[in-house]
């Protein structure tokens, strides 16, 4: 298992090298510049410009320098927020994102899955549709019109009493700031999760071996847990992977509606900026999640499903 | 003898979007202790339903009316912690499909013990040191080792022995073995075949044997009931329904087993498709493949009766043959 590991870990290496050079000559294929502005710089400050960052020399030699101080850790310069570096930026954000991300995360497991699989053992009843219809609503609902919402809820019309809450800010991470936004992220994920694990758990329940353990006169609580929810969780945590890189790398949509300092603005603002540098830093760092919670996800399949060996 | 187990007037339908489908009509059947009750039928006669009836393990939208009776409790009107008590614990089942059967992500040695330590409070130890004893009694070779296993890593035979172990952790008064052998190779059937002879003979247990294999009822029963589209149409020892079946769909049915002290030249088949249990013909359900049907089969349904020896059967053709 651990040598698979280690392997895994090692094909990382080419796929990320992949993802780097792709992204690296995909940015440099749109047109514009990072010092494009609506008034043009004149000529000779421009090529001072690039210059300082290197970007007169030939294409290629970028590619093999920006590669050289990858290696040594270095992701450069951000090219729009003058005097940081692309690894000081993403070492603020990133905290601020990750956090909520995680926290976000865990809610909605502990939420989305107990919801799915009640609605599962009281199929067709009405806490069952009660349920799925609350998922559907989170579903269809856009963050966009939850954050302002839950904002006038908590921010205005609970502002005289013990449940207001902050709207929007950072505050260094205090606990209240950190709920709105944390809620208006999870939601979506509860409602998937939850409908994830209502449907895998019915057709689990259905399964021959949940009649043998039934016929073995197991308490249905036990059949449940014991023989049905270990299979039943296996659709749950292949959503889980892509989910969970989505959220702990920040959303542009709910760090822009609660102004918190994360890095999910960045995906967007970076690109629209042409700030190549920290397109880069960015791409690698969701990248590296993708790669890694895939191989987690594929750790979990093996102790879910144990005709999923690796060697 | 008394019977351990009895079925009285058991009705068993399931609400389905196009209405109510009777799967099992007015079922009255028992099994004693130590005996081999062979319950046959084709797919869709109810001879599966009759006993998940029985185990209380019918599909959601399965009702069941009557009585099953194990011991004086009512099976039918049991409390789901009742029911749990018993299965399991007095009233087994082995079921049709050892390759789905058996839970993936647990060991086989955790499978087993758990009935034991369910039923009788035993601790794990205990529950470890019967199962083994139980492979062993199965023949499962290095029973041992395969404690550790999950079930995909044994072959199907190897699976269906595990179920049959299972079956017996608590040595149950009953046995419900429903196609036990339908889904394994030839030659693995014979071998859960004689392994369930041995189970009868040394634990003293009823089984009930649900197939559509006659060849396995000769090897196995002592008694045989026949069932079409949901009742039993002929019932008797297995000496008796081999001699002198009396049912033309009996007749049909032993027609059909290739013989190998007969020569023929084709397998025998009876004629036509099994009804549609919504749409039931009137009068006797069989009388449309029926090679003797006259005018009374269409109009009237024959109900099940008793004959002299013991034989029951439900046909007026068979009736009219033994006035004559």
């Amino acid at each position: 298992m651990w040598a698979y590991f280690t392997r895994r870990l090692f094909i990382a290496i080419p796929t990320l090298w992949v993802v780097i050079t792709v992204a690296f000559f995909l940015m440099r294929l749109a047109p514009g510049g990072p010092f494009d502005q609506e008034a043009p710089l004149p000529p000779e400050i421009m090529a001072n410009l690039k210059a300082a960052y290197g970007l007169d020399q030939p294409l290629w030699w970028q590619y093999v320098n920006y590669l050289g101080n990858l290696l040594q850790g270095d992701f450069g310069p951000s090219f729009k927020y003058k005097d940081f570096s692309v690894t000081e930026l993403i070492g603020q954000g990133f905290p601020v994102s990750i956090q909520n991300g995680a926290a976000a995360l865990f809610l909605a497991v502990l939420v989305g899955i107990p919801l799915g699989a009640m609605a599962a053992l009281r199929q067709n009843s009405g806490a069952d549709h009660a349920a799925m219809t609350v998922a559907m609503t989170g579903i269809v609902i856009p963050n966009f019109v939850v954050g302002p919402l839950l904002a006038l809820v908590f921010g205005i019309w609970l502002r005289e009493t013990m449940f207001a809450l902050p709207v929007a800010g950072w505050n260094n991470g205090a606990l209240p700031n950190r709920i709105l936004p944390v809620i208006c992220l999870a939601l979506p994920f509860i409602a998937y999760i939850a409908r994830i694990t209502r449907a895998s758990l019915i057709e689990t329940l259905r399964t021959n071996y949940v009649r043998t353990a039934r016929a073995k006169g197991l308490p249905f609580r036990m059949v449940v847990l014991r023989h049905a929810f270990k299979s039943a969780m296996i659709p749950v945590v292949t959503y889980l992977g892509p989910a969970t890189v989505f959220l702990l790398t920040g959303s542009m949509v709910i760090e822009t509606i609660f102004g918190l300092p994360g890095i999910g603005r960045y995906f967007v603002q970076g690109a629209l900026n042409r700030d190549y540098t920290l397109v880069m830093g960015v791409t690698i760092l969701a990248a590296s999640l993708v790669i890694f919670l895939n191989l987690l996800v594929d750790m979990a399949y093996a102790w879910l499903d144990p005709k999923v060996r690796y060697e | 003898m008394t019977s351990v187990l009895e079925i009285d007037k058991l009705f068993v339908s399931f609400a389905t979007p196009d209405g109510a489908v009777e799967a099992v009509t007015g079922v009255s059947l028992s099994v004693e202790a130590g005996e081999c009750l062979g319950l046959v039928g084709e797919s869709g006669s109810g001879k599966s339903q009759t006993f998940m009836a029985a185990m209380g393990l019918l599909a959601d939208n399965g009702t069941a009316t009557g009585h099953i009776r194990l011991d004086g409790i009512n099976l039918l009107s049991a409390t789901e912690k009742q029911l749990n008590k018993v299965r399991g614990e007095r009233i087994a089942m082995i079921f049709q499909d050892p390759m789905t059967s058996l839970t993936p992500h647990m060991k086989i040695g955790r499978q087993l013990s758990e009935v034991l330590i369910e039923h009788q409070g035993a601790d794990k130890e205990t529950g470890r040191r019967r199962a083994l004893e139980m492979l062993d009694r199965v023949h499962i070779p290095e029973a041992e080792r395969r404690l550790d296993m999950y079930p995909h890593e044994l072959s199907g035979g190897l699976r269906q022995r595990v179920m049959i172990a299972m079956a017996l952790m608590c040595e149950p008064e009953v046995i419900i073995a429903d196609e036990p052998t339908t889904a394994l190779d030839v030659t693995v059937q014979a071998q859960i075949l004689d392994l369930l002879t041995e189970v009868k003979d040394n634990l003293g247990a009823a089984i009930v044997l649900i197939t559509h294999d006659l060849g396995v009822v000769a090897g196995l029963a002592d008694r045989v009931a026949v069932m079409y589209a949901g009742r039993i149409v002929e019932q008797g020892t297995v000496g008796d329904i081999f001699a002198t079946p009396t049912h033309p769909y009996t007749q049909g049915l032993l027609a059909c087993t290739p013989r190998l002290d007969v020569e023929t030249e084709e397998l025998v088949t009876i004629a036509g498709q099994p009804p549609n249990l919504q749409n039931l013909p009137t009068g006797c359900s069989f009388h449309p493949r029926c090679p003797h049907v006259f005018d009374q089969c269409k109009a009237q349904r024959p109900s099940l009766e008793k004959m002299p020896g013991g034989q029951a059967r439900a046909c007026f053709h068979a009736a009219m043959g033994a006035a004559e």
